[in-house]
């Protein structure tokens, strides 16, 4: 494991003005390591991918980001009536290091075409963003942070909404970048995507735990306070099931 | 079909409608996906009094419209900004503070006969100097429209994720409304004051239900909007219709006939083949 971590967070507390949105927030994300933010709705997981581009104000603590980081955003986030192709996406990723007057031009489409072809997708190239499966529309975005060099990615929510072969298909992909050396953040509410993960953090409005999957998902009271429900054991089916509290939002 | 060229104001209407079309057209595809048409509309209605000033003025209607379209955006942008007033309600308040304020100078004994002019448009009034004032605009436009293409489309695809990509959703929003109010000046000379959004929101609707790519709508819409208003002139010219709203009516007729054919676009396009789980 390299010296310098990726991202690196210490009882970090951070708002969307001076209230603290997410408080006591400590991890620490290494080249080539994945790391689950596992939360409910509601919780903060957003709130700390934001807090990781810079887009929050710090209230406490530190946080050293150490590479580009690239967000993937849940793709309903997106229009799907937009008139745009899945190279045309994927080109996005090439304007922060254009000069404001200039366009992306062969050699940008190029390289987007480049990620698209990386993650699976070249044959799509062309086709309409909103015409694409849900999956390849998050394979899309993918490509986007890769054209952006990104040496952290930032995925919300990958798998929701995904098929089971489209989800399987998405978590080899990740792994393949986080052997290439990236560090991977994965904002989900899937405790088994997150056991596939090298690290989970639990988040609700603060840090609930951090660690790797196996210490931090066998603790009950992890979970609940993650949570804030009841876990009860499901017979004969294999882990656990949580019973959310009513749903009440601050 | 060439009587009507003979005579140098329906050749001045001409340019007048295709230099309206092609700013209004290109424009009106972000205004539609940016959810602008409510502000196009604001912004066309609240530039009256300024027509009225310049009318009462003896100016061109241009010196006009300028200060006050700056001057009910800032309005605009200041009400909103007021705790507990939503924008919808600022651009409410401000356009009908704007409008009646025309209003009521249009209606003062200074004010010269030919108001409707300024409500309906006086496309067949329109001078040389007012042409190469829209053509300077328009070119200005286009210029605008092309070096923010690319900041343009990632705003309004993923206004949450513009930023990490480079793009401030604020600029883009307020750069898109600038070029928005340069075009509104243009096309309100020859549309009028209340008639005007028809072209920022006709031809690029009709042009979304036939292309699916931002730059051939682009010019699908302008085309449109080009061509409705030369049709439109036409219509004026051998019924003996109002102008402007023989044109804005030709843009509502292309968009509906765009619909039927939007459908069986869409019903010819192929299906997608099946995602493939591998990668390389």
């Amino acid at each position: 494991m390299p010296a310098e971590p990726l991202i690196e967070a210490a009882d970090l507390s951070a708002g969307y003005d001076s209230t603290p949105a997410i408080s006591s927030v400590g991890f620490s994300l290494a080249a080539g390591q994945t790391l689950a933010l596992l939360g409910p709705n509601g919780g903060g997981k957003t709130t700390l991918l934001r807090a990781v581009l810079g887009e929050l104000h710090l209230i406490e603590g530190t946080l050293r980001v150490g590479a580009k980081c690239g967000t993937v955003p849940q793709t309903e986030r997106s229009r799907l009536d937009y008139p745009v192709s899945a190279l045309d996406v994927a080109t996005m990723g090439t304007l922060a290091r254009l000069p404001w007057w200039r366009r992306p031009g062969r050699a940008e489409r190029r390289a987007a075409a480049r990620a698209l072809d990386r993650v699976g997708l070249g044959p799509f190239a062309a086709e309409t963003f909103g015409r694409l499966s849900g999956g390849q529309r998050q394979r899309v975005l993918i490509a986007r942070a890769l054209v952006q060099d990104a040496g952290v990615l930032l995925l919300d929510e990958p798998f929701s909404g995904l098929d089971r072969p489209s989800a399987e298909g998405l978590e080899a992909l990740i792994g393949e970048l986080a052997g290439e050396g990236r560090g991977v953040v994965i904002a989900t509410h899937d405790l088994e995507q997150a056991r596939a993960c090298d690290l989970v953090l639990c988040i609700n409005k603060r840090q609930v735990a951090c660690g790797e999957p196996d210490a931090v998902l066998a603790d009950v009271e992890v979970l609940e306070a993650t949570y804030g429900g009841a876990i009860v054991e499901i017979p004969g089916a294999e882990g656990r099931a949580i019973l959310p509290p009513h749903h009440h939002h601050h | 079909m060439l009587e009507p060229l003979q005579e140098p104001f329906m050749q001045r209407a001409l340019a007048e409608v295709v230099l309206v079309g092609v700013a209004g057209g290109a424009l009106g595809c972000w205004v539609v996906f940016y959810g602008l048409s409510y502000a196009a509309e604001s912004l066309a209605h609240s530039l009256f009094p300024g027509l009225v000033v310049a009318a009462i003025a003896g100016l061109p209607l241009l010196l006009g419209a300028t200060p006050a379209i700056v001057v009910a955006a800032l309005a605009i942008a200041l009400a909103a900004r007021i705790a507990g007033v939503s924008r919808e309600a600022a651009v409410a308040v401000v356009v009908t503070t704007m409008f009646g304020l025309g209003v009521l100078l249009a209606l003062s004994p200074q004010s010269p006969p030919g108001v409707e002019a300024l409500l309906f448009g006086d496309v067949f009034g329109v001078t040389d100097a007012d042409l190469l004032t829209a053509a300077g605009l328009v070119v200005l436009v286009l210029a605008g429209l092309r070096l923010l293409h690319g900041r343009l489309l990632v705003a309004g695809f993923d206004r949450g994720t513009a930023r990490s990509l480079g793009v401030s959703p604020a600029f883009a929003d307020a750069a898109l409304l600038v070029l928005l109010a340069a075009g509104i000046v243009v096309a309100v000379q020859g549309l009028g004051n209340l008639l005007v959004v028809a072209v920022f929101v006709g031809p690029a609707a009709a042009a979304r239900q036939l292309s699916d790519r931002m730059l051939p709508m682009m010019v699908l819409s302008a085309t449109i909007a080009a061509l409705a208003g030369v049709a439109g002139l036409y219509l004026s010219y051998y019924a003996g219709t109002a102008g402007g709203a023989s044109v804005a009516l030709t843009i509502v007729a292309v968009y509906l006939l765009s619909l039927p054919a939007g459908q069986l676009r869409a019903s010819r396009r192929p299906m997608l083949p099946p995602a493939k789980a591998t990668i390389a």
